[in-house]
């Protein structure tokens, strides 16, 4: 039981992190950004060699955890920024469809720069050995991983909030998120906010890489665009625009595919993606603007 | 002094001309009412003075500095504040911080915290409901006290000019008396210079300071408003038949 929990919790957590990264860019601009799972797959890459051997020929990898983390972070906050400035400034004016697609082409952008480097082929790497053992917990074996996700996502999402409320930045960035247009009547920077977003984005994308790292014990091209696919979902059904209805549903969606696993019966379990996507669908039937609407998009509508 | 200059300024939608040539000089100090019928392009006029809607000809000069075509975070910087037709507050901020967001654009100035605090008494010594309220969401507030709280954001920046679009839009004549009575107070106290839009004339008239008149895009008549009021040229400016 409390390893259904703990499955739960995890797999919800990472979910909640991919889509406060794509919250976080949807709130200040609009834009539904679809190259987010490559920033995932790039900020992992970024630590081994480009070769396309199988073999990973580890490089920045072997660095002590107190610089490993923050170097993944970092680098995928300076590949988001980046994309910022290279691409998606140019599309601030234009419709959000417009800077969905160049996303997407962004997105495609990235993942064949690695495919060219790297090669298709995954590669198994070993982040972190220590961390993949087991623990015993209240009778359940889980590992150590898992604990150590739960209480990262929970401390990030603690920090998010302190930024958020406490900051002047982060107030500058509610407020803008709410309505760009009054923000810079007022002073605020367009520029610096915008790009706060994608640092703090890409950050989350760096974090999500790592944690998918040590767990896979892969680096795989693909590895952004499943977790991508989800993370929009639950920004979807959180209401697009609302980072604590992003968090929610990425943990509703955590737990639905956990809890489905094992109460489906035997036959339907490979079919359990299917059931997780018709309570999506359950879901926006019932509150199409999401579980919680934020302010500005209500008002666009 | 002059603090405000237009010269020229045209704004355009697509294929619609919704500003045509106006020029405005507005000094410091100076209380300016822009009424006109709907669609004359008054509020697109301010919207482009603010660098919200760019200008298709002419320039904007506010403080002997041209600052057509900068952004308006920029042309708020230097003391423009803008309060947008339909109030716009940030309704899931608090008042509060509604109003630091004001104030943030000093925040780099040495002894910003002290300023702020002050500003923030002074803010709340003009409207006591805001600080009543000052730890609620902003979307609760009522019209009037959302007229209020933007007026006091604006007044955060600590501007020498505040612009306001329709101040009066969807409230009751009781609550536009109050919020206009503070507005000339703060007005008279901080020698502000304020560029006031409304539809109608009468509020104008019974406050006094300088009119203008825009019609289709232009400006078609410009004085004293308590003269104007009455004259039978703003008659004829207002229900006038098309002329051209």
């Amino acid at each position: 039981m409390l390893q259904i929990v703990f499955d739960a919790l995890s797999l919800g957590s990472l979910y909640a992190l991919g889509a406060l990264g794509i919250a976080l860019i949807f709130g200040v601009m609009r834009l539904v950004n679809f190259a987010h799972g490559d920033v995932i797959a790039f900020s992992i890459f970024a630590l081994l060699w480009p070769s396309t051997d199988a073999m990973a020929i580890v490089f920045a990898g072997n660095l002590p955890w107190f610089l490993l983390i923050p170097f993944v972070l970092l680098v995928g906050a300076g590949l988001s920024v980046l994309c910022e400035i290279v691409v998606f400034r140019r599309f601030r004016n234009t419709n959000p469809a417009t800077m969905m697609i160049a996303s997407f082409a962004l997105g495609f952008v990235i993942r064949y720069f690695l495919l060219m480097l790297y090669s298709s082929r995954p590669k198994s790497i070993s982040l972190l050995p220590i961390l993949s053992q087991p623990v015993e917990m209240l009778g359940a074996r889980l590992p150590l991983l898992q604990l150590i996700t739960i209480i990262v996502t929970i401390a990030i999402l603690f920090g998010l909030v302190i930024f958020l409320r406490r900051t002047r930045f982060g107030l500058e960035m509610r407020a803008a998120a709410e309505n760009f247009s009054m923000a810079r009547m007022l002073g605020v920077r367009a520029n610096r906010v915008i790009m706060g977003a994608f640092a703090l984005s890409g950050a989350l994308a760096g974090a999500i890489a790592l944690i998918f790292g040590i767990q896979t014990g892969t680096a795989d091209i693909q590895m952004g665009a499943a977790v991508m696919l989800m993370a929009f979902i639950s920004t979807v059904i959180g209401g697009l625009g609302s980072l604590a209805g992003a968090v929610l549903a990425g943990f509703l969606l955590g737990a639905a595919s956990v809890v489905m696993q094992v109460i489906l019966p035997v036959d339907a379990r490979p079919f359990r993606d299917a059931f997780v996507y018709g309570a999506v669908i359950l879901v926006l039937l019932f509150r199409p603007q999401g579980l919680i609407a934020a302010r500005g998009t209500k008002e666009r509508v | 002094m002059t603090l405000l200059n237009l010269v020229d300024v045209s704004v355009r939608y697509g294929r619609l001309t919704a500003v045509r040539g106006v020029s405005i000089n507005l000094k410091e100090g100076e209380v300016l009412f822009i009424t006109g019928p709907n669609g004359a392009g008054k509020s697109s006029l301010l919207r482009a003075i603010a660098g919200v809607t760019p200008t298709a000809g002419g320039h904007v000069e506010f403080d002997g500095a041209e600052i057509t075509g900068r952004t308006p975070e920029d042309i708020a910087r230097l003391g423009f504040s803008m309060v947008p037709e339909g109030r716009e507050v940030f309704g899931s901020l608090t008042i509060e911080e509604n109003l630091m967001v004001g104030a943030g654009m000093h925040s780099r100035t040495p002894g910003w915290k002290g300023q702020t605090a002050a500003d923030l008494d002074s803010v709340y010594n003009t409207f006591p409901i805001l600080k009543e309220r000052r730890n609620q969401q902003a979307g609760l507030l009522s019209g009037g006290q959302q007229q209020m709280l933007v007026i006091g954001r604006a007044l955060m920046a600590r501007p020498r000019l505040i612009a306001i679009d329709e101040p009066s839009l969807g409230l009751a004549p009781n609550i536009t008396d109050q919020v206009y009575e503070r507005l000339i107070a703060l007005q008279a106290e901080r020698s502000l210079t304020l560029l006031i839009v409304e539809q109608s004339s009468t509020r104008a008239v019974m406050i006094g300071g300088r009119m203008i008149l825009m019609r289709s895009g232009q400006v078609v008549l410009d004085g004293d408003a308590r003269e104007l009021g009455n004259s039978e040229a703003m008659q004829a400016a207002y229900f006038g038949y098309e002329d051209h």
